[in-house]
């Protein structure tokens, strides 16, 4: 701050000076920036949030706009839900366990830590798509009331993500499996492992925003 | 010789056009609209305040400091100065402050939703008067105006007496449109399923245009109506003419008016079912589910 | 069979290619004839190869950059003809005349003109302009993410050509140009315009949000060393700014429209009339995204002038703190202020007055920002060249539309002026004399370090002189019009006395048509010229900034050499500080490689996009499989990278050296 104060023939007396001889004005060795691949991803991560921001936002405008048609209290089956929770979270856990292994150079125990984690995503997967079913069965569609819209586009947006972050974990593993734990690699897992962890964050929303207060009366 | 003839020509032909056009905004008939108007002008002339330097000092520097003109002092290092950073930033910010005291107060006063107190700038409502309530209705691609004290509606035309403060509950059937007229009071949305309000009164007897200000599909354009200020004898004929019309606008009849179609003629109810207006307005003409 | 019909093709039969209406068919014909050509012409000079290993698949930010401009400007073209329909309309259809275009065609073309001009002309434009300069600006050899770069342009190509399509392949919406629902919604929308509108928003949004994302990461991480936060070149900062702008709020613009697609294609009810939908939530989302949006494409017009008036005034940009500072305050305060653009939808008084008051505050950095380029100017040496002259065409217009900008703040002034063609003319002020200015400034600017020549002056100012008078002519009777009441969008008018005004605002598009005509002209004049307006050193415009250090058109490398910054303007300090151009000790250069993966992944996604606009559920189920599966197998390719041999950069730099010799 107080330099840009300086009016600029001073600024240039001071550099001269400081730099003794004429400034350099190019590096001769190849300059190699920091990579960018964690912020930008840590970006993209931010600006999913805000999408599901607008959801959250949606849901607590219409999240009462029952139109004659079953409640959140009605609706909701807590066990299951909490079980779901659960499910998630431990795979958050899992998931730091492999990260730790591969901060070891252990691909084996990497591979099956994360195998871990797919599998507890995909027993979550299962347990919504089986939530979704018995409420569509009893005539709850998301067609029904515009609570159950935006109940179903929060909590299906979610689904769809922990949906492709499976199918990116599969990937990896098979990348990681083919070609060791290289930079590359590693830099990948880190992205999936921060997608991964921000779905469970954003779940620990939706469980208490919409289940846990759609359950007051 | 010709040329400055010609360009005085094209210096006057502006004026000449502005004299001879009607600009509603800035002389309208009714007091609302009327503070509206003195509003945009004081606005103006408070922005111009920093405009007008703003503009003339580009085509002086740009004129000064060109590249050919060497008397011109050149400072080319110069580029910063405390003093004139705090001028460049206080100048805007003196008149946003002026401005913004005036959007605080105006948009109070000038509330669609607060009652009317006075009737024009120097008449307090008397107390013995009641506002008129009109319940305006947007349709594909029409207007209807129910009047519940009168107990009759209007397609396309609505009227009011003049110096009677008028509160308009506005909706419509089916998509967004904005009830406008300009020489009354600013717009408001009618939009389905939701009620907005406005005040307003009307000073001068005559007819205005009203009209859909928010596009709302192809009918737009045509989707005009009258506004007609009518003194308290015209008025209560027109009511009378209403009244006389031998046609009942029911459920029914509203579900057959809300059918999409355009430029409809005025056509006047002697009847109106009761509550159909907070029928429409909950989307319930049509027996609900619920 | 029939089902399986159905699916392959949806709801798309013969009846929606226009052929019984005229305009349409013969537009048709000149885009094929015009088409068959270009395809005629690139087997004819054997161009297939070079446009697919240099253009289609090339992750160089330069000339993605120059594809970006190029697709904004072919784009303003379609734009500007809806234009011109518009005018045309307006002045014909009165009384008992409905001039030449029925509503169900003319709703078409405002929404269209609207769509394109701001996310197909401008955006691309202000994108493809920051591609160009930003890396040079910082000392950068790319991009943080070039593959993603590719990525991005094609998304925004093909979100433009599904608009394209929509001309000849069924309809576009009918809605305006923020498709408000009820309207847009599947009741009343029941064909296949709105889902045009949504799907090639939601492509080419895609591809804004990864441009947006890409570009912070390169300025936050790829400055060259010394080029501190407070050392970064304005026009830097204020595409920093925008991205900043576009990441924060493009993910908005698609959650609404999923919302409404939702709506449309699943049945749910977030904006209908019944079961509990609620559409202001509609018009509240879709303006938390318009309202930075238009930020996201003034900021970096004002950084061009920031940049131009700086270089042709000879002179330090006054008060760059000052700039920066504004440019930050302008960011965050256009977060604050989506409420003014419906005040007329009942909210209370308070809240209307708290949006009108924090939108007149950003015109208080705005104000300083025009003050610091006119004490810019104050003292200096100005030249008349053509970038210079559409900032001061800038400078006197758009403090013209920043007034009544403020004015249209003011609640119960905007009551009267809302949805009127003062509203109309006012965003046409900012968004012609601001971006559009700004951008045309621009490429006068920059095209000399882009193409290796300058553009022609006498066809630019032809241009810069039909363009500001065909902007006032073709304006200042719409605010006329306004303060008479005059709402927009109409197709017919009733009263006479209006026509003259419109008589004026077409004679007014008719000037500007002819400045579209001599910015042709001046491109085609200059490459004809080439030889003559070469720019030998680098630096035509006695530049400031790093992008004049390095040659005209740039080597694919950018700089031979990182350079190290010690001061704002840092080519001004390297040329007066004794900087000597390194001609020996080259090293090898780890450059990105170029890849088809992002062209054929954004194809996938408009195949996709265009299938589930004509219910083609098979054909889309087949596509989104298909990208997901391009996606995965580009993952597997590693070999991303190659050097550039020192060898080449020796070559290169000796060719540059000997140009620079040959100029002196």
């Amino acid at each position: 701050m107080s330099e840009i104060a300086l009016p600029s023939r001073e600024r240039a007396v001071a550099r001269t000076s400081s730099a003794e001889a004429t400034p350099r004005f190019y590096l001769t060795h190849e300059h190699h920036p920091e990579s960018g691949t964690l912020f930008g991803f840590w970006l993209y991560l931010m600006s999913d949030c805000l999408v599901f921001a607008c959801l959250f936002a949606v849901y607590a405008v219409l999240g009462r706009n029952y139109a004659g048609g079953p409640t959140g209290a009605e609706l909701f089956e807590l066990p299951l839900v909490a079980v779901n929770t659960s499910l998630l979270l431990l795979s958050s856990i899992t998931y730091g366990f492999a990260m730790l292994e591969m901060q070891r150079d252990r691909l084996r125990t990497t591979l099956f830590w994360l195998a871990v984690t797919g599998l507890l995503g995909a027993g979550f997967i299962g347990i919504e798509l089986h939530e979704f079913a018995n409420l569509i069965h009893e005539g709850a569609g998301p067609q029904r009331s515009a609570f159950l819209s935006s109940f179903f586009t929060l909590v299906g947006t979610h689904g769809l993500h922990v949906t492709f972050g499976i199918v990116w974990l599969v990937t990896l593993m098979v990348q990681s499996a083919k070609h060791g734990l290289i930079p590359e690699n590693r830099r990948r897992l880190m992205c999936l492992s921060m997608f991964w962890h921000f779905l469970d964050v954003v779940w620990v929303g939706v469980f208490t925003f919409v289940y846990l207060m759609g359950v007051l009366p | 010789m010709s040329i400055s003839k010609f360009t005085r020509v094209l210096w006057v032909m502006p004026a000449f056009l502005l004299a001879g056009c009607n600009m509603v905004l800035l002389h309208p008939s009714g007091m609302v609209a009327a503070q509206q108007g003195h509003l945009i002008l004081a606005s103006t002339v408070l922005m111009l305040l920093v405009v007008v330097p703003v503009i003339a000092l580009t085509v002086i520097f740009a004129w000064r400091y060109r590249q050919s003109n060497n008397a011109a002092t050149y400072t080319p290092d110069w580029d910063h100065s405390t003093q004139l950073e705090l001028v460049i930033w206080a100048a805007p910010l003196l008149i946003i402050i002026a401005l913004g005291a005036l959007t605080w107060i105006s948009a109070h006063t000038l509330d669609p939703y607060r009652p009317l107190r006075k009737v024009d700038a120097s008449h307090t409502v008397p107390a013995a008067v009641k506002p008129l309530t009109i319940e305006v209705v947007a349709l594909d691609w029409k207007w209807l105006f129910i009047y519940p004290e009168q107990g009759i509606a209007v397609v396309n035309e609505v009227a009011a007496p003049v110096d009677v403060p008028i509160n308009f509950k506005i909706t419509a059937s089916s998509v967004m449109n904005s009830f406008f007229v300009p020489a009354l009071a600013g717009q408001i949305y009618a939009m389905p399923g939701m009620q907005t309000q406005l005040n307003a009164v009307i000073n001068r007897p005559g007819d205005y245009e009203g009209f859909s200000a928010n596009y709302s599909g192809a009918g737009f354009s045509g989707m005009h109506f009258k506004f007609r200020g009518l003194s308290a004898g015209d008025f209560d004929h027109w009511v009378q003419s209403a009244k006389t019309a031998g046609r009942e606008l029911n459920n029914q009849g509203y579900l057959q008016l809300e059918k999409p179609s355009e430029r409809d003629p005025v056509r006047r109810y002697s009847v109106v079912t009761a509550g159909l207006y907070d029928a429409i307005v909950n989307q319930c003409v049509t027996p609900c589910p619920n | 069979m029939s089902e399986l019909t159905s699916n392959l093709m949806g709801r798309l039969t013969w009846d929606a290619i226009p052929y019984n209406e005229p305009i349409l068919l013969w537009t048709f014909v000149a885009v094929a004839l015009g088409g068959v050509g270009i395809l005629a012409a690139v087997t004819y000079f054997r161009a297939w190869g070079v446009l697919w290993r240099d253009w289609i698949t090339s992750i160089d930010h330069k000339k993605i950059g120059i594809m970006y401009i190029i697709l904004g400007l072919v784009m303003l073209l379609r734009g500007f003809s809806d234009a011109i329909m518009m005018r045309a309309q307006q002045v014909l259809s009165f009384g008992n005349s409905m001039g030449f275009l029925p509503p169900h065609h003319y709703d078409q073309v405002f929404t269209a003109h609207g769509v394109i001009m701001i996310f197909f002309v401008a955006m691309p434009l202000v994108t493809g302009l920051m591609n160009f300069v930003v890396p040079l600006q910082i000392g950068a050899r790319d991009v943080a993410f070039p593959f993603l770069n590719n990525f991005s342009f094609w998304m925004t190509a093909f979100g433009a050509g599904l608009v394209m399509m929509s001309l000849f392949v069924g309809e576009f919406a009918r809605t305006g140009w923020l498709a408000y629902p009820p309207l847009s919604g599947i009741l009343y929308s029941p064909d296949a315009g709105v889902d045009y509108y949504i799907w090639s928003l939601q492509i080419a949004g895609v591809g804004t949000l990864l441009s947006g994302i890409n570009l912070i990461a390169t300025i936050v991480k790829m400055r060259a060393p010394g080029m501190t936060l407070m050392k970064m070149p304005v026009f830097t900062w204020t595409a920093l700014c925008t991205n900043v702008l576009i990441v924060a709020a493009f993910p908005v613009l698609t959650a609404v429209l999923a919302l409404l697609s939702l709506d449309r294609y699943a049945g749910t009810d977030f904006f209908t009339n019944e079961l509990g939908g609620n559409a202001m939530m509609y018009v509240n989302l879709i303006w938390i995204w318009g309202h930075p949006e238009v930020y996201i494409l003034i900021l970096p017009a004002f950084g061009v002038f920031s940049e131009v008036v700086s270089t042709f005034s000879g002179k330090r940009l006054f008060g760059y703190a000052s700039m920066v500072y504004a440019t930050i305050v302008i960011t965050i305060l256009s977060y604050l202020v989506w409420l003014h653009h419906f005040f007329t939808m009942g909210s209370g008084a308070s809240v209307n007055a708290f949006f009108g008051i924090t939108t007149m505050i950003i015109s208080i950095p705005t104000g300083a920002k025009i003050f610091n380029w006119l004490f810019t100017m104050y003292r200096g040496r100005i030249r008349f060249e053509v970038p210079m002259l559409w900032t001061i065409g800038f400078m006197i217009t758009f403090v013209i539309g920043g007034m009544t900008g403020v004015l249209l703040a003011v609640p119960p002034a905007d009551f009267v002026l809302h949805n009127s063609l003062f509203l109309v003319a006012h965003f046409h002020n900012v968004i012609i004399g601001g971006v559009l200015f700004g951008m045309f400034a621009g490429i006068n600017y920059w095209f000399p370090k882009a193409f290796g020549y300058k553009l022609d002056p006498f066809w630019g100012k032809c241009s810069f002189w039909l363009w500001v008078s065909g902007f006032w002519f073709a304006f200042m009777p719409l605010y006329v019009l306004g303060l008479m009441g005059v709402t927009r969008r109409l197709s017919h008018f009733d009263d006479p006395s209006l026509r003259i005004w419109f008589e004026i605002a077409a004679f007014g598009a008719g000037l500007i048509f002819l400045g579209i005509m001599s910015l042709i002209i001046q491109l085609v004049v200059s490459y004809r010229n080439r030889a003559s307006l070469r720019d030998t050193t680098g630096d035509p415009w006695d530049g400031r900034t790093l992008e004049w250090s390095t040659s005209s058109p740039p080597p694919a490398y950018n700089f031979a050499f990182t350079p190290v910054v010690h001061d704002n303007d840092t080519w001004a300090d390297m040329k007066k500080n004794g900087y000597v151009r390194p001609q020996r000790g080259f090293i090898p250069i780890h450059m990105p490689k170029n890849t088809g993966a992002g062209f054929i992944i954004a194809a996938l996604s408009a195949l996709g996009g265009f299938a589930m606009i004509w219910h083609m559920w098979l054909v889309a189920c087949v596509a989104l499989a298909t990208m997901l599966t391009a996606v995965i197998v580009h993952t597997f390719n590693y070999k991303r990278d190659f050097h550039i041999p020192a060898e080449e950069v020796v070559r290169v730099e000796g060719i540059r050296t000997r140009m620079l010799a040959s100029h002196v």
